[in-house]
């Protein structure tokens, strides 16, 4: 498992950065932690002749938390979202989601920009973003923008974001309420049979607001309008949760593959969702 | 008098048998001062990698390696036509089959060694790869050995006749083009006899599916001619090093003292670095070829699809008993996947192993086993992983077959199996299928672990869950595994065991030097069992030098006694009795030597620990360092001078290690996640020689089971391709998946081994895998669960579940 030969490039700005991806269009991606990209170059299942790191870029680290808005820099690891006692405070949900991501060795290296900008169904930061309602921003030549999280994901490996953009960072408002992560998997360092992202805020014993987010259920992240429609002003009874359950049945579409028949992974998809608004409601 | 020291503390000094000696390797290991193939590094070494087939069965209408070639760095590129006139185009396999080295026209699995390419580096080796262009025509793909059996596609053009007759294989008659062997054991008609005629019949069938042993190192080799000297070397990830150099000069035509196999550090084996791989052929002749040295070192998908898998056995039994529960005959057939090749690992008249010892631990007095082999578009092997011969799928055959028999007798399965144990005063038994156990008491084992475990306590939780599941109120159920397990290693005797016409004996040669320290050479290699550690030990025990003072060595064969090498449990009951029998000469002639420093006949004097003493006056000795210095320095009538001897030992029979295992398990019906509560092991595997090491190895062997059982597999889908070729699909358990083990012991020794020991390598992962297998089945039974094939992954739980309306 060798990857084709490949130019690596290391600029110390944005601006080097987007040359080199104008300059070299299709042949051309950023790595930052390789957890990626690496294991698909070494399959030469990606072919990168130019390949430009994001290690030495400024402006790309550091989690801040400022007026209920939280900010994620595209570098910061899942190591880093694990250990920040504010981003824990703030929105728990990322340590709770993070911790299941692979195993220690890849999460020292996997960061939340390569996470979300790489576009594969199986990542679990995307629909976790999509939970939150968050922000991707971008740069590029035509300068920077921004878009909704639930608006990024095209296919599988298909994003919104143009071949010379950067993402930047993610960023999204403090959530409020319970929250939930909970992921069947085979095994540690195993993406998810089936995922969930809950958040769910109460008032006078019912639901407010509830957001849910599901993993590795189709070809994108699958965030299910219809689902946290189905609990908010309810009591968060069995019923409701079934409910919730059925609309989320209705919106994602997984295939079979060695994790299991679809079937099986409809019904894992229920049972891990029922689980995580169980627990999101416990927190409310 | 001058001594002052305690017999204990000479004891203890020993570090020999009994002792838990920390293990002398792991300093190394640890460090990461091992040395494996891949580490070695020569003067000019060029690197090979294999163009692969992407299909699996194909013709091959043409290779055009010109853009190969053309690349900087590239030195040659091999086809089956440059190794034709060698004849080195094709290989033997241990099974009496032949293999091609490099694909003759065909390809017939996928992953199959299609070209290989020698460069200047492994990255410039891997961008030729990409570069030689195989223009293939598909063919229809057969996976299911059934089918195989029907279908008019033949797999093998080179075993069938011009005329279209079937020619015999090496085993006798083959009734279709894809039909390798039948072989059987046993008698069929008494068998069906008595179990058309029995109280109690229970028939299944279960398929033990493909797996692979997967070692962290994978396989490699680097070769070295010197057309000088005319010497060919050869280092390798090799089981049985000196096998190799015989195969390797038989093919090769070079004489064999001009071979020297070396097998460094092993980063484990299981099985999976007994066979010869076309890498090997290859690399050897890309290194005759360009006349420097050439390396080739697989990677993990070229491992996982390419190299021996394990397992791959259709079994359908019928097992009948009285109405008590005491069983009266047993039938086994099986289909035997064995892929595109016949490459199995096992001794030359056993086609299926030791697959007739799937009577298991108990006194069943007729029985039957048919195998059929059968050719399929699959990757060869067959080898067993971590079992001895087959003897994993043989036991998970009884102890399923127990589990079933006892569902339809509606009695305890623990009870079944006490009801029908072979008894201690039977012991040596002879078994229906043929076998000789030479000792066991396994109803003392049983009782001790059903009692350690509180059985009877488990079954009334069991019972009390069931009632809350039915009632709702939890989603959990709960499975009790129980398995009682007895091998058959140390293979073994050579009037039945060969390889290759090799007598599978074993050897151990000892220099004792003048200052008392020891060297000590066998014809077997470590690969993580700690020989180093262990067999110092039985010496030290033996000759009365502390096994600080004794080096071991393995795996050169320009210095180790010629020996078939390790796996199938047999280092210690072979190779080890080697070790206790040269030892013995050297204390024989230690004695003689002792005598005549003590002024004494022969017969006065006795061995005491660590040395010799006038029998009678315990004040007068002499102690081994000081007899071996008096071996070097002094003229002693009638004895040569040195303390060395050897021992080639042909063992009388094999050793047979048992053991009684517990598993608890709940099980979340609705994802099918299984947790595995408590795991009790109790393994006699005769004398113990290191607790310690016997622990390490019991833990290895019983998270490799808890692997197959829940999820390891080699799958394919319908067109062959292989669908679990990295560690993202084959499940390889970490820290994390694995629970704790209890483990505990008696001790049967064996009576014909020199020490009594029997091996323990292979016992945990043999007894293990049927003891989590029937841990996920018993949680199901009270639900009418009969039998589920594994690997038990969470999404076959869950159709478990479902299947028996559990979702609804
Ligand atoms: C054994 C193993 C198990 C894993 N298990 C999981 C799991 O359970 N859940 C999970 O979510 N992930 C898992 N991963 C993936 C891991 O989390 C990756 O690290 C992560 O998906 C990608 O982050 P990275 O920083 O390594 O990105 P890279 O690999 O460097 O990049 C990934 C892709 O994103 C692009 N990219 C990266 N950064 C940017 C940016 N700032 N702007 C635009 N494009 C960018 C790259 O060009 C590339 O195409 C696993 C990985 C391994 C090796």
């Amino acid at each position: 498992m060798i990857p084709a030969a490949f130019e690596y490039y290391r600029p110390t700005d944005m601006a080097g950065v987007i040359a080199l991806l104008q300059e070299h269009g299709d042949d051309a991606r950023v790595i930052a932690g390789g957890h990626s990209l690496i294991p698909m170059m070494k399959l030469r299942m990606a072919d990168v002749p130019h390949l430009i790191d994001l290690q030495a870029i400024k402006g790309l680290n550091g989690i801040a938390i400022t007026d209920g808005t939280v900010t994620i820099g595209a570098m910061v690891t899942q190591h880093e979202i694990i250990n920040s006692a504010e981003m824990e405070k703030a929105a728990p949900i990322m340590k709770e989601a993070a911790l299941q991501i692979a195993d220690p060795q890849v999460r020292y290296m996997g960061t939340v920009g390569g996470n979300v900008a790489n576009g594969d169904p199986g990542n679990d930061m995307p629909g976790l973003m999509q939970c939150l309602n968050a922000q991707f921003h971008l740069t590029g030549p035509d300068g920077d923008r921004t878009v909704d999280a639930r608006d990024f994901y095209e296919a599988a490996y298909m994003t919104d974001r143009e071949d010379e953009e950067v993402l930047t960072a993610v960023s999204f408002a403090a959530p409020v309420g319970g929250f939930a992560y909970e992921k069947q998997k085979r095994k540690i360092g195993d993406y998810a049979t089936a995922a969930a992202a809950v958040q769910i805020s109460k008032e006078g014993g019912k639901v407010a607001a509830a957001s849910i987010a599901m993993t590795n259920l189709s070809d994108t992240p699958v965030w299910s309008d219809s689902a946290g429609a189905a609990l908010v002003g309810t009591a968060c009874d069995d019923a409701a949760v079934k409910a919730a359950v059925t609309a989320m049945l209705g919106d994602i579409d997984p295939t079979e593959d060695n994790r299991g028949p679809v079937a099986f992974k409809r019904h894992a998809a229920g049972i891990v969702l029922g689980r995580a608004i169980t627990r999101a409601w416990s927190r409310a | 008098m001058k001594d002052e020291v305690t017999r204990e503390e000479r004891v203890a000094g020993l570090k020999g048998l009994g002792c838990s000696r920390k293990r002398v390797e792991d300093a190394r290991f640890t460090q990461g001062k091992g040395n494996y193939v891949d580490d070695i590094k020569l003067p000019g070494m060029l690197h090979g990698d294999f163009v692969r087939s992407p299909y699996a069965h194909a013709r091959i209408k043409s290779i055009n390696i010109d853009a190969a070639m053309a690349l900087p760095g590239v030195t040659a590129v091999l086809t089956a036509k440059d190794l034709e006139p060698l004849g080195l185009h094709w290989m033997p396999t241990l099974a009496g089959d032949k293999q091609m080295v490099l694909a003759d026209g065909k390809v017939l699995f996928q992953g199959q060694e299609v070209a290989f390419v020698v460069a200047s580096d492994r990255y410039v080796a891997a961008d030729a790869v990409e570069l030689v262009e195989v223009d293939y025509e598909e063919l229809e793909v057969i996976v299911d050995p059934f089918k195989s059996l029907q279908s008019d596609v033949v797999l093998r053009e080179d075993l069938v006749a011009e005329d279209g007759s079937i020619p015999n294989g090496a085993h006798g008659p083959r009734k279709h083009p894809n039909h390798i062997f039948t072989w059987e054991a046993g008698e069929e008609e008494a068998t069906n006899q008595v179990i058309d005629n029995a109280d109690v019949v229970a028939t299944e069938e279960m398929y033990y599916h493909r797996t692979h042993p997967c070692p962290l190192e994978t396989c490699g080799s680097v070769a070295s001619m010197d057309k000088v000297n005319g010497k060919l070397t050869l280092w390798g990830t090799f089981q049985a090093p000196h096998v190799v150099r015989t195969v390797a000069s038989l093919l090769s035509g070079i004489e064999e003292h001009n071979i020297r196999v070396v097998s460094p550090d092993i980063g484990g084996g299981f099985g999976n670095k007994v066979g010869v791989y076309p890498g090997y052929v290859c690399s050897i002749v890309a290194s005759i070829v360009t006349g420097v040295p050439v390396k080739w070192v697989e990677d993990r998908m070229e491992n996982l699809m390419s190299t021996a898998f394990a397992r791959d056995y259709w079994m359908k039994g019928k097992i009948s008993a009285t109405k008590e529960g005491k069983i009266t005959g047993l039938h086994c057939h099986v289909t035997a996947d064995h892929g595109a090749f016949d490459a199995c690992a096992d001794p030359t008249k056993f086609p299926a192993g030791f697959m007739n010892i799937c009577t298991g631990s108990y006194d069943i007095p007729v029985a039957y086993l048919g195998v059929d082999g059968v050719y399929t578009n699959k990757a060869p092997g067959g080898v067993s992983y971590r079992c001895s011969f087959r003897v994993t799928e043989a036991v998970y055959f009884i102890e399923r077959m127990i589990e079933v028999l006892a569902i339809e007798l509606n009695m305890d399965p623990a009870e079944l199996r006490s009801i029908n144990f072979i008894k201690k005063e039977q012991f040596p038994y002879t078994a229906a299928l043929g076998w000789e156990y030479d000792s066991g008491d396994y109803q003392t084992a049983w009782d001790k672990a059903l009692l350690a475990v509180d059985y009877k306590g488990l079954r009334a939780e069991q019972a009390e869950r069931v009632e809350a599941f039915k009632r709702g109120e939890t989603r959990k159920v709960m499975g009790i595994g129980l398995s009682f397990f007895t091998e058959i290693v140390g293979a073994g005797p050579v009037k039945n065991c060969d390889i290759l016409g090799m007598g599978m004996f074993d050897s151990c040669e000892i220099r004792i030097h003048p200052t008392g320290s020891a060297v000590a050479r066998l014809g077997t290699i470590s690969q993580g069992q700690g020989h180093a550690t262990t067999f110092a030990q039985i010496l030290a025990t033996e000759i009365g030098l502390s096994a600080e003072s004794i080096t071991i060595e393995e795996g050169d064969t320009d210095t180790a006694p010629y020996g078939l090498g390790t796996y199938g449990s047999r280092s210690t009951p072979v190779a080890g009795a080697a070790a206790a029998m040269a030892g013995r000469k050297i204390r024989a002639k230690a004695q003689m030597i002792a005598a005549y420093l003590l002024e004494v006949h022969d017969n006065d004097v006795e061995f005491d620990v660590d040395r010799f003493v006038v029998k009678g006056t315990p004040e007068q000795f002499k102690t081994m360092k000081e007899i071996a210095y008096a071996a070097y320095n002094q003229a002693i009538p009638g004895l040569e001078p040195g303390l060395e001897a050897v021992s080639y030992y042909d063992p009388p029979n094999m050793t047979y290690p048992f053991g009684a295992y517990v598993c608890v398990m709940d099980i979340d019906v609705d994802t099918g996640v299984p947790e595995i509560r408590r795991f009790y092991a109790l393994d006699d595997c005769g004398t113990r020689i290191n607790p310690m090491v016997i622990e390490g190895q019991i833990h290895g062997g019983l998270t490799e089971a808890l692997a197959v059982a829940l999820g390891q597999e080699i799958a394919y889908d319908d067109m062959g391709n292989v669908k679990t070729a990295t560690l993202m699909d084959f499940f390889l358990p970490t820290a994390w998946e694995v629970p704790n083990y209890e483990t505990d012991f008696t001790v049967t020794p064996s009576p014909h081994h020199p020490i009594g020991a029997k091996g323990v390598g292979e016992s945990p992962h043999v007894g293990g895998v049927p003891c989590f297998s029937n841990a996920v089945q018993d949680a199901f039974r009270p639900f009418g669960n009969r039998h589920t094939n594994m690997p038990h992954d969470h999404w076959r739980i869950w159709q478990t579940a479902n299947n028996l309306g559990m979702h609804d």
